[in-house]
């Protein structure tokens, strides 16, 4: 029988997950291991995997090359860039950002963090809580990665020792206090050998809780999006100037934040015009609600005038208005911040401009103090800035809603992407 | 309280696609939808149809046509651009060879796949499209695992793996120089299987070659052929009529068909999660090296 019933599948959800590490930890084999045991790897990849360990001499089947992706990762036998890799089980759909764990890859760790719902932490059975530990849990904590699940690897090798166990479950624990993690659960895991990532382990019958893959089949999905404060960033203005639909105007977007109905009084940004949604409109369907994050189409009740970079918005609940910001950035680019520099910014569906005004702190994330002399931002840094834009953006503080208090930074003479940011209004990280 | 504002992986993916749709028409000029007549171009125009309406979706079709295309791919597209009204340009490799862009490859295991780059290439430049939208998913291959939705393309049309531009949230960054382009991949987050339960549960149309039916074929290390005017058979090897069908659609130079009785939707999406072997498993583009997707992907390929 197939392990996906043809009803089922049309009910699954999705689940987009994080893992930080470096090849020390076997998070390659982590993943290697989640795949295999739940059967997402082909025989064709298998036999790939299989050729790759002979040719390495590597005794047994080497789950780690499984992730292998681009030539230079293959050589130098490291994860580079993020890479997507993807299984279904017949409850949910998995999306995993595989990033590299070292320091000077925090930018992509940071990437595969902003779209994450969970985190996967490896910590060294042997080691216990490291400055890499360390560095994890910040980038989860700063990218408000809501549900953490910290794998104690490894326990094959500290025999499979409960207190062993606990004793990192409690040094991480005393640690976390000092950052935002919403939801954190603790297994012991022996990714090699497969202990408790699909299958319960036999050798540890003092674990009375999930496996992994239990773990993640059961988190909470659905929930991470705001519900509370309407936000429609308009995308794209919708006029078919046909004859069936000659004086149509809908306003395309992707819901971020709240829930809208027909009959709800909108707020247009900047304008502050007024009018009520006529429809809410998904291909030939009418909705009776949409939230976030759905792409949706609204029709008015009055002519007004909204386009692209727009926000549509409650009366009652609005976004902060502002040309000044405080943001917490991460510097992705070779080339350092410029204090007064000129970048370009894009925040939603809105292209502003923005001057960089001060560096307030950069933020050593291997110990989470504060450096306050050190004013030059460069690659892979972590700093608390404030900006000032040419016109104003509508904002969140990014804690309250990771759609509208998120940021890219771009550099305007090369065009690339050199930062990225997070809004805060409430105070600090 | 929020347990009924859950959607499905389906919904999810669909958003996802919808928003990146909507991302490229407003953020380019001259946007174009590569179209190969495969279930993957086939599910991206039934996105932009819904993301579009009731306006039709503000971009053509294009095609890039090796010549070696299955009767059946040529019928539908042209069935497909009438109903929708939709623009067609067509990129002929056959004419990229009379002007002598690209040599022909030599032999029996002769393939016009890799020759596509050039005349890919040759048609976005010709049309000065900014922005090519792609239907690469990044459960594919490896190298596809570790690319954008919005990838950035140099001059020469070229991809650098190792210098791509980080990408964040749902915020694209689609800034270029002249004469630069993007590839957008709208379904990147999609799995083969994703795209099968969203033809059945969209009810999509598709080319009869997915479904099983009786064809002359030849058996190439382990491949099975299709028979085709322009296809020659190697020592040894000899025509035999088989049941089989697509399970993805190429060229049919490079196209493996499978040996399959799966005459529905449901039964495809059946046998799908029974089967062992990956869809590129088929490709013999795929076959030539470890990096060979790498490789062409630098290029320009798709």
């Amino acid at each position: 029988m197939s392990k996906f019933s043809s009803k089922g599948y049309l009910d699954m959800e999705l689940l987009r997950f994080t893992t930080a590490g470096s090849v020390d930890d076997g998070k390659s084999t982590l993943i290697g291991r989640l795949l295999y045991d739940s059967k997402s790897i082909f025989e064709d990849q298998l036999e790939a995997v299989k050729r790759a360990s002979l040719r390495r001499g590597t005794e047994h089947l080497d789950l780690a090359l499984v992730t292998d992706g681009l030539r230079a990762e293959r050589e130098q036998g490291i994860t580079i860039d993020v890479a997507y890799r993807y299984f279904a089980t017949p409850k949910r759909k998995f999306i995993i950002a595989d990033t590299p764990g070292h320091i000077q890859y925090t930018r992509n760790m940071v990437t595969g963090a902003s779209t994450a719902d969970a985190a996967i932490i490896l910590i060294d059975g042997r080691n216990g809580v490291t400055e890499q530990t360390c560095r994890h849990s910040y980038i989860a904590s700063l990218l408000q990665i809501p549900h953490v699940i910290i794998c104690v690897n490894k326990m094959d090798l500290v025999d499979f020792a409960e207190q062993r166990f606990l004793k990192i479950k409690e040094d991480f624990t005393a640690f976390s206090r000092q950052l935002h993690i919403p939801n954190l659960t603790y297994v012991p895991i022996s990714a090699l050998h497969g202990d408790n990532v699909v299958e319960p382990s036999v050798n540890m019958p003092w674990y009375e809780g999930g496996t992994l893959l239990q773990v993640l089949e059961t988190i909470p999905v659905g929930n991470d999006h705001n519900m509370e404060d309407g936000r429609f960033p308009v995308q794209y203005v919708i006029r078919p100037l046909s004859d069936q639909f000659h004086d149509y105007r809908g306003y395309a977007g992707r819901v971020a934040g709240g829930v809208f109905k027909p009959g709800d009084e909108v707020v247009a940004l900047p304008s502050m015009f007024k009018s009520k949604i006529k429809t809410i409109e998904s291909y030939k369907a009418q909705l009776e609600k949409a939230w976030a994050p759905m792409s949706v189409t609204f029709t008015l009740d009055d002519d007004i005038d909204v386009s692209r970079g727009d926000m549509l918005v409650k009366p009652d609940n609005m976004p902060k208005v502002t040309q000044d910001l405080k943001v917490m950035l991460c510097w992705m680019n070779e080339k350092p911040l410029q204090i007064n520099g000129k970048y370009a910014i894009k925040h939603t569906t809105r292209d502003v401009r923005c001057i960089i005004k001060s560096v307030e702190y950069k933020v050593n994330v291997n110990t989470l103090e504060r450096i306050k002399e050190d004013g030059e931002v460069g690659l892979n840094d972590i700093a608390c800035i404030t900006m000032r834009t040419t016109s104003p953006l509508f904002i969140d503080d990014y804690g309250q809603n990771r759609r509208t208090g998120s940021m890219i930074i771009i550099d305007e003479a090369t065009n690339n992407t050199v930062g990225v940011g997070m809004v805060t209004l409430n105070g600090d990280f | 309280m929020n347990s009924k504002y859950n959607l499905t992986h389906l919904e999810e993916l669909e958003f996802e696609s919808m928003y990146v749709m909507r991302e490229v028409a407003a953020q380019f000029e001259r946007p174009a939808l590569l179209f190969s007549g495969g279930k993957d171009s086939i599910v991206m125009v039934h996105i932009a149809m819904k993301a579009f309406y009731p306006g039709p979706f503000p971009f053509p079709l294009l095609h890039i046509d090796t010549g070696h295309n299955f009767d059946e791919t040529i019928v539908y597209r042209d069935n497909l651009v009438k109903k929708l009204g939709a623009t067609l340009i067509v990129g002929s490799v056959q004419q990229s060879i009379d002007q002598r862009r690209v040599v022909e490859e030599k032999g029996a295991t002769a393939s016009r796949n890799i020759l596509q780059t050039t005349t890919l290439l040759d048609t976005i430049e010709q049309y000065k499209f900014d922005a090519a939208i792609g239907g690469g998913r990044r459960d594919e291959e490896k190298a596809r695992a570790k690319e954008r939705f919005f990838s950035h393309r140099d001059e020469f049309g070229q991809w650098d793996p190792k210098n791509q531009r980080p990408e964040l949230w749902n915020i694209f960054n689609g800034r270029k120089n002249i004469g630069e382009h993007f590839r957008i991949f709208p379904i990147s987050n999609w799995t083969e299987m994703d795209v099968w339960q969203y033809i059945l549960k969209e009810n999509i149309e598709l080319p009869e070659l997915y479904f099983t039916h009786q064809r002359e074929v030849f058996n190439r290390d382990g491949v099975w052929l299709a028979k085709y005017p322009f296809m020659t058979l190697k020592e040894g090897e000899f025509y035999e009529t088989k049941t089989v069908r697509c399970r993805t659609i190429g060229d049919v130079s490079c196209t493996g068909l499978t040996l399959s009785t799966a005459n529905s939707l449901e039964e495809i999406i059946q046998e799908i999660a029974a089967t062992r072997i990956t869809e590129r498993g088929g490709r013999a583009d795929d076959k030539r090296s470890e990096a060979a997707m790498e490789d062409r992907k630098k290029e320009g390929y798709f």
